[in-house]
């Protein structure tokens, strides 16, 4: 098996030797990914892997303190702003809490990119916002506010806001984070929903490895700030390497661990605590 | 080691002085940049089409000016009867209490109207500008903004700036008027004057030169307040703690601001 594929034509983001630094803080540690057009990629890590910051970069939110980023075969930070402007109208993201404004409507919320990139009549986005709610199952809710939908609901208006431009690559930060198991796993047939149905390349960022094993093509494994694994969900099953399998294995034992030994972790009784898994 | 001591406190007394000012140019620099950049989207945001949008500058207009009438008239109505009370107090001193009207159309139009417009929208759209943008940038939704291709600085400061430049000059000239037809109406009570003779006494005393100092110090305090409060809220870090951190920054810088600009102000125009 191998980390990496070759880049061909079909690559829509292509990073290579991406690195970041905050203050004398290591955060990505030259990393290299490709994106391959119609996949899901899920880029999975625990806390302080640098996934969100890898994201960030992705999105051309924050740049790197080296390396390079090619969205759709543009290099993100050389591009002058009015062709990045143009780069981003291809790219929809679903940030973790949903990222509604919460002046607006639900419709509004969705129409505005239609209102601030084209010279649509407001009846014709209306209609658009209307089968963009259809397709994450919120018809009929286009006048609420978002202060009145639930949590899922909110990430399902943020997700039709993130497709009212038809993108090509679309970005989800953390998609199961505070929902329930239930509303979860209907944000994920919505994901493979939209690949399936709209043909989008997908870059899912989350620490949820049910969803990460439901929704990936291929799956990337961040571990501070180096790439530790990329390749299927089979071939992250059947990997050799321990420290892979203790990263798959860690929310199970860390389910079995009573309050006791949690206590002596906290309170550094390292002889006792040791063995544990961390 | 007493001298040692010593030394560590001047050099702390040193650093912080250094780091302070460090900090406040640095601060200065980012409402540079923010007058920049806004500048650069009113007018190349057209050619590359991301105009802003008038609608946007006229909601912030309701909200910056519209709805602050009611409080800015109050205050400036209780000022200028205030300034009558203590001018006719004052003037009964030397038997000159006629003249209150010199010095209560000089004040209000030149000092007190500006002044107490800009305390008071930077209370009101300072603090709330802060607090709206901050919440913004927590919630992911300025980056949400970017994301789609939409500048932040277009969408949202320009507008601010745009409806604070406009709005703060034209509460202030309802200021004046208001705190002038409050004063005139507690020297007519006080004095006999009539209000005719009093407005005609101001309009004599005023020059266009008093009136456009006041207006001028407005459309700065304008700026000012939008500057302040946009900056506060995008530099917003943490939680709603952060925004209520900002919030409050928000409002002392603005009226310090406001206060320094004023005298300034007062000295070179006077000078």
């Amino acid at each position: 098996m191998t980390n990496q594929i070759d880049p061909g034509p079909s690559t829509v983001i292509e990073v290579r030797d991406l690195v970041t630094h905050y203050g004398t803080r290591q955060i990505l540690n030259g990393v290299d990914v490709d994106i391959v057009e119609g996949e899901i990629m899920v880029i999975m890590g625990g806390s302080g892997s640098g996934k969100s910051t890898f994201l960030r970069h992705l999105m051309a939110l924050q740049r790197p303190t080296s390396g390079t980023i090619k969205i759709l075969g543009q290099d993100v930070w050389r591009l002058p702003q009015k062709k990045l402007f143009e780069l981003r109208k291809k790219l929809g993201v679903t940030f973790q809490g949903g990222a509604l404004f919460s002046s607006m409507t639900v419709g509004e919320n969705i129409m505005l990119p239609l209102y601030e990139h084209t010279k649509l009549d407001r009846m014709t986005m209306e209609i658009m916002a209307r089968m963009k709610l259809e397709v994450v199952d919120l018809a009929g809710f286009e006048d609420l506010m978002p202060s009145e939908l639930s949590g899922g609901m909110i990430k399902r208006a943020a997700v039709a806001r993130a497709v009212i431009m038809d993108p090509r690559i679309l970005f989800f930060d953390e998609p199961s984070a505070g929902l329930d198991p239930v509303v979860s796993s209907q944000l994920d047939d919505l994901i493979l929903r939209l690949r399936d149905a709209m043909g989008m390349t997908i870059c899912v960022v989350t620490h949820e490895l049910e969803s990460a094993f439901k929704i990936a093509d291929r799956i990337t494994v961040l571990d501070k700030g180096n790439i530790l694994f990329v390749g299927t969900v089979q071939e992250l099953h059947d990997h050799p390497s321990e420290r892979i399998q203790n990263l798959l294995n860690r929310r199970s034992e860390e389910a079995e661990i009573d309050a006791d030994e949690y206590l002596r972790r906290l309170t550094g009784d390292k002889e006792e605590a040791e063995g544990m898994p961390r | 080691m007493a001298e040692g001591s010593n030394q560590s406190v001047a050099y702390r007394f040193f650093d912080k002085v250094g780091r302070m000012s460090t900090s406040a140019l640095e601060e200065m620099g980012r409402h540079g940049v923010m007058i920049t950049e806004s500048l650069y989207w009113l007018i190349i945001g057209p050619r590359m089409n991301q105009p802003v949008r008038l609608g946007a500058v006229f909601s912030e207009m309701m909200e910056i000016g519209v709805r602050a009438i009611g409080i800015i008239g109050i205050m400036a109505a209780a000022i200028g009867a205030m300034l009558a009370i203590q001018g006719i107090y004052s003037l009964k001193i030397f038997g000159a209490e006629g003249h209150v009207v010199v010095g209560v159309a000089f004040s209000m139009v030149r000092e007190f109207a500006p002044l107490i417009t800009g305390i008071l929208v930077a209370g009101r759209s300072g603090s709330a500008l802060s607090a709206r943008l901050g919440t913004m940038k927590i919630n992911q939704e300025l980056d949400a903004l970017e994301v789609m291709g939409i500048n932040p600085v277009r969408f949202l400061v320009v507008p601010s700036l745009l409806a604070s430049l406009v709005m703060v000059p034209v509460l202030t000239f309802m200021s004046m008027a208001l705190g002038l037809y409050a004063a005139a109406l507690y020297v007519n009570a006080a004095l006999g004057m009539s209000l005719a003779a009093f407005f005609d006494q101001t309009v004599d005393v005023l020059s266009v030169d008093d009136l456009t100092h006041g207006l001028g110090k407005a459309a700065i305090f304008g700026i000012l307040i939008a500057l302040i409060g946009v900056l506060n809220g995008f530099l917003v870090k943490g939680g709603a703690e952060g925004v209520g951190k900002a919030t409050t920054r928000s409002v002392v810088q603005c009226i310090s601001a406001i206060v320094v600009t004023d005298m300034l102000f007062a000295l070179v125009a006077t000078f």
